[in-house]
């Protein structure tokens, strides 16, 4: 059963800056990016580590993205989608502010096509 | 398949070793076992460049052989050895080890000797040559005991023996027996100018010297006598009045030679006999010697080709125009420099107060270039040698080639377009236009890309313009915009940027998006313009506006590594280091469990810390004195140095304290990419200086200073920029030569890429720092004095703001570390897991 699971206060993130939250035992990296939220999974699959979230975010041909630190693929902050690699995507979570808490749903929004 | 036939060359100078590299990448040696004599006890190396030798270039740094060249199958180097005897008949040869080999083809790339006038006490003792290494050795040797030396020989080489004597700080005087300097390259009105030249570089010139004694000297070792009964006395006597063929065992194996010496070839480089083959300065064709390199290299290409099976190649000849710096003068000379054709043109110009002379000879029609001499500036060498070349038409007014532009106006260009494929652009590696537009087409879109690929540029030098002219040339038909946009965001260079940043006086990204970029930025963009920001503000580049620019390494000041953790490098500067300080990074690594390592740059690294663990390791260092070492930025990382003169018996100045001054000085400074820098104490370059990107090595009359090299993936030697610099003159060099480059550099260009992209390279370099031709080494100096005096550890910063600390967790709602993260023991430390080991690791607990 998915649920909302408060991570944070808004007023920590930093705009542009991801942070990493631990969701029921999952790694969630977090993004503020102008005001907008976005949650997708912290494990980086081209390198197999945690790192997403320590990646710089901006935009590729109007798409918001984020650049993983190590090898700098990029992945679509909305969809979690991989520019470089049709076959390779993030799962993104659902994220919302309320009274300042920003809180995660445990179960991804789009689940990934096997 | 047919056994292989024996090869044999006899030399293994500069042209034999070309002769064997060409062999080799025609496939030669599927069908030859070469065996290669050289009587010196290294293989080839550089005889051109001879006098780096005594500005601190080692004799390994001269060496022409790339690695493992001679450890391939079938090609056998023998050093120390010398073939004494050819027995034709038999086809064999006799070495001075008494070995008998046989061969089917044998090449004589024997080289020539110094001629010494017959002069009664030419043998005495301190009269030396100029020709190999060991000759310097003698020479150096010999300087030690003397104050003046006398160079006998005016010409091309004399002049660069007499570098060598005024570098080895002797008074230095040239004796000439004709009555200019390089009679044969020169005119008398280019003579002249090269004298004064010369001269005001404080080297005596003696012309019209006929020397008819040497005996002993008053006040010094020797004295020589003139033909005019004027006398000179000096300590040490170098002969360098040209050369003669080696051409002793053709002559003792019968084979046609001609009148005066010399091996006379066909135009297929072959001896009287078919199955020896004569290259380079022993060879005679058509009557003549050849005594420069590319002529020589051609032969060996067509002995190649003769060997290989194409037997329609064939030697027509070359072209004896050259270019070079004598004591950092220009002196270009190009085809019929005399204007000795019947009816020709010349016309001069003549700048006494810049010294530059200039002759330009044209057909008595003026629809062709025959030659030129140029002194004290050669740009034009390049085009007009190309306009001769290549029976170009010169303009209405042939004079505009070599009047200078009004208002700084690009020099007369030749219309490269107009030029043949076949045009020979570098005479050193022999690279046509053609060779060039083929790299061009194929990929290589800038210069440094396009120099690695044919070679042109990388000998001489001479023809670096022509072949930026080609490339901006073929760029531009194949309609290749030739873009610098550093991303989608910013329609500019890097060096674009810069300039914006720096006169528009933008504080932050957003200034600097918001004014001349669209959308949010991007991983490239970001880190470019933050470090661009830093470069120019030096602003804590954590600060909040910054902080989502860094690159991970920058944002969490220290260097990520495969598994997520981070590694921490403390400064320590020049590589000295107290053992109280040495404890304390011992405990801090023992106490926080970090894999420990020393790097190449003479620190010590400490790997395996969480980000967590960040904080509480940096307030240890900090605490003990440390300060951030700046591995993680694109800025400078170490300095190395070796002891110098504080304990070695060798050195000759304290390279430990200039290298700790340097590093204090320069830490912190954001640049393009990464910067390292050394200090050597003496020649004999253990800090190894001359592989990084600013090198500085000690004589005994101050630092040379080298630029633009590195190790890595493709190692670079650094070039000698200036000599026998002062303390404060190193400094001032060095801190233009910095900003200059932060000015201009793209993204992540290395110093030496960097250098070769410069139109005009290193000589342009030098125009700018040394002669300040841009006029803007005020502002280079005022700017690295503002990064100097706003310097700040990061660290330090960092441990003092509670607010920044918070960043340094893993999880922002959590204390743990990373589960992800493990570690297992190997040879008594942690490294991480392999994807295997955490698998079963897992499945035992």
């Amino acid at each position: 059963m998915s649920q909302w699971i408060p991570v944070c206060q808004y007023s920590q993130l930093t705009n542009g800056l991801g942070v990493c939250a631990l969701v029921n035992g999952q790694q969630v990296a977090i993004f503020c990016v102008e005001g907008e939220l976005f949650a997708l999974d912290n494990f980086d699959p081209f390198s197999e580590i945690n790192v997403i979230s320590r990646g710089i975010t901006g935009d590729l041909k109007g798409r918001l993205v984020v650049a993983s630190p190590i090898y700098k693929q990029h992945f679509d902050l909305r969809t979690g989608q991989c520019l470089e690699d049709d076959s390779i995507s993030l799962n993104v979570y659902p994220i919302e502010t309320v009274d300042g808490v920003v809180q995660v749903m445990t179960a991804p929004l789009v689940k990934q096509v096997a | 398949m047919s056994a292989k036939q024996s090869l044999i060359v006899v030399g293994n100078g500069m042209v034999g070793h070309s002769f064997l590299e060409k062999l080799v990448a025609a496939g030669g040696l599927d069908h030859y076992q070469v065996t290669v004599f050289g009587e010196e006890p290294r293989p080839a190396y550089d005889r051109v460049h001879l006098s780096e030798y005594f500005s601190g270039r080692s004799a390994e740094a001269l060496s022409m052989v790339k690695e493992g060249f001679y450890q391939q199958d079938g090609l056998h180097l023998k050093l120390n050895e010398t073939v004494q005897q050819i027995d034709r008949d038999v086809k064999q040869v006799v070495t001075s080890k008494g070995q008998t080999i046989q061969y089917d083809q044998l090449v004589l790339a024997t080289g020539s000797y110094p001629f010494v006038p017959p002069v009664p006490g030419h043998d005495r003792e301190n009269c030396f040559v100029y020709r190999t290494i060991e000759d310097l050795e003698a020479i150096t040797e010999g300087a030690r005991s003397s104050k003046t030396g006398v160079v006998v020989g005016g010409g091309l080489l004399g002049l660069e023996a007499a570098k060598a004597l005024k570098d080895l700080g002797l008074e230095t005087h040239v004796v000439e027996f004709a009555p200019r300097l390089m009679a044969v390259q020169v005119d008398d009105g280019g003579g002249a100018m090269l004298r004064q030249k010369i001269e005001a570089l404080g080297v005596s010139i003696h012309t019209g010297k006929n020397t008819k004694l040497i005996t002993d000297g008053d006040g010094a070792v020797h004295q020589m006598q003139f033909a005019d009964g004027e006398v000179l006395n000096t300590d040490l006597i170098l002969f360098s009045a040209g050369i003669r063929p080696r051409d002793e065992l053709a002559k003792q194996s019968a084979l046609v030679m001609g009148e005066r010496g010399g091996i006379v070839i066909n135009d297929q480089c072959q001896t009287s006999d078919p199955a020896i083959f004569a290259i380079g300065e022993c060879a005679l064709w058509e009557g003549k010697i050849y005594g420069l390199v590319a002529p020589g290299y051609q032969m060996a290409q067509i002995a190649v080709d003769q060997l290989t099976g194409k037997t329609d190649s064939q030697f027509r000849g070359a072209d004896m125009s050259t270019k070079l710096k004598l004591m950092g003068v220009d002196v270009a000379s190009i085809g019929d420099a005399h204007g000795q054709t019947k009816g020709s043109l010349s016309y001069q110009f003549i700048d006494d107060e810049k010294k530059v002379y200039k002759k330009l000879v044209v057909s008595k029609t003026k629809k062709r270039v025959l030659g030129a001499v140029l002194v004290g500036d050669a740009d034009e060498y390049g085009n007009l040698l190309q306009m001769m070349l290549n029976d170009m038409v010169p303009p209405k007014n042939p004079a505009e080639l070599i009047l200078p532009q009004s208002d700084g106006a690009a020099p007369q260009g030749l219309g490269i377009a107009a030029l043949p494929d076949t045009a020979q652009i570098c005479s050193c590696f022999n690279v046509s236009k053609g060779d060039l537009v083929g790299a061009v087409a194929g990929g290589c879109q800038d210069i440094g890309a396009l120099k690695a690929e044919t070679g042109a540029g990388t000998g001489c030098g001479g023809c670096a313009q022509l072949v930026k002219q080609v490339l901006d040339s073929e760029l531009t038909q194949l309609g290749v915009e030739v873009k610098k946009d550093i991303c989608e965001h910013f329609p500019y260079s890097r060096q674009e940027l810069y300039h914006l940043v720096r006169v528009g006086e933008l504080a932050s990204f957003n200034e600097v998006i918001v004014s001349h970029g669209k959308g949010k930025g991007c991983d490239i963009c970001k880190p470019t313009i933050g470090s661009i920001l830093a470069s120019c503000w030096n602003d804590y580049i954590l600060k909040n506006e910054h902080a989502p620019l860094q690159d991970t390494n920058d944002y969490f000041l220290g260097n990520i590594q495969k598994d997520g953790t981070y590694s921490i490098v403390p400064r320590v500067p020049g590589g000295e280091i107290t053992p109280e300080k040495l404890i304390v990074i011992g405990e801090v690594a023992k106490d926080f469990k970090l894999y420990t390592k020393i790097t190449g740059g003479q620190r010590i690294d400490l790997f395996g810390a969480h980000v967590n663990e960040l904080p509480a390791i940096w307030k240890r260092l900090v605490d003990a004195g440390f300060e951030t070492g700046h591995a993680y930025g694109k800025s400078l990382r170490t300095v190395k140095s070796c002891v110098g003169s504080t304990w070695c018996r060798y050195g000759v100045l304290d390279s430990t304290s200039m290298a700790i001054a340097i590093e204090h000085r320069y830490r912190g400074v954001r640049s393009p990419h990464k910067v390292k820098m050394a200090v050597s104490g003496c020649t004999r370059e253990c800090a190894e200086a001359q592989s990084k990107d600013v090198g500085i090595i000690a004589t005994e009359k101050g630092w040379n200073l080298y630029v633009a090299g590195n190790g890595g993936m493709k190692p670079r030697h650094a070039d000698l920029f200036a000599t026998e610099l002062d303390d404060e003159t190193l400094v001032k060099y060095i801190d233009r030569f910095m900003m200059f480059y932060i000015r201009t550099a793209e993204r992540l260009q290395r110093t030496s890429v960097w250098m070769d992209n410069l139109e005009g390279g290193l000589d342009y370099l030098k125009s700018v720092i040394i002669d300040d031709s841009l006029g803007i080494n005020q502002e280079l100096e005022n700017e690295m004095t503002h990064l100097v005096g706003t310097y700040q550890c990061e660290w330090k910063t960092t441990l003092e703001s509670p607010e920044k600390l918070q960043r340094f967790s893993h999880f922002v709602n959590s204390d743990e570390l990373d589960s992800n993260v493990v570690f297992v023991s190997e040879r008594d430390q942690r490294r991480p897991a392999s994807k295997e080991e955490k698998i079963t690791l897992q499945e035992v607990s």
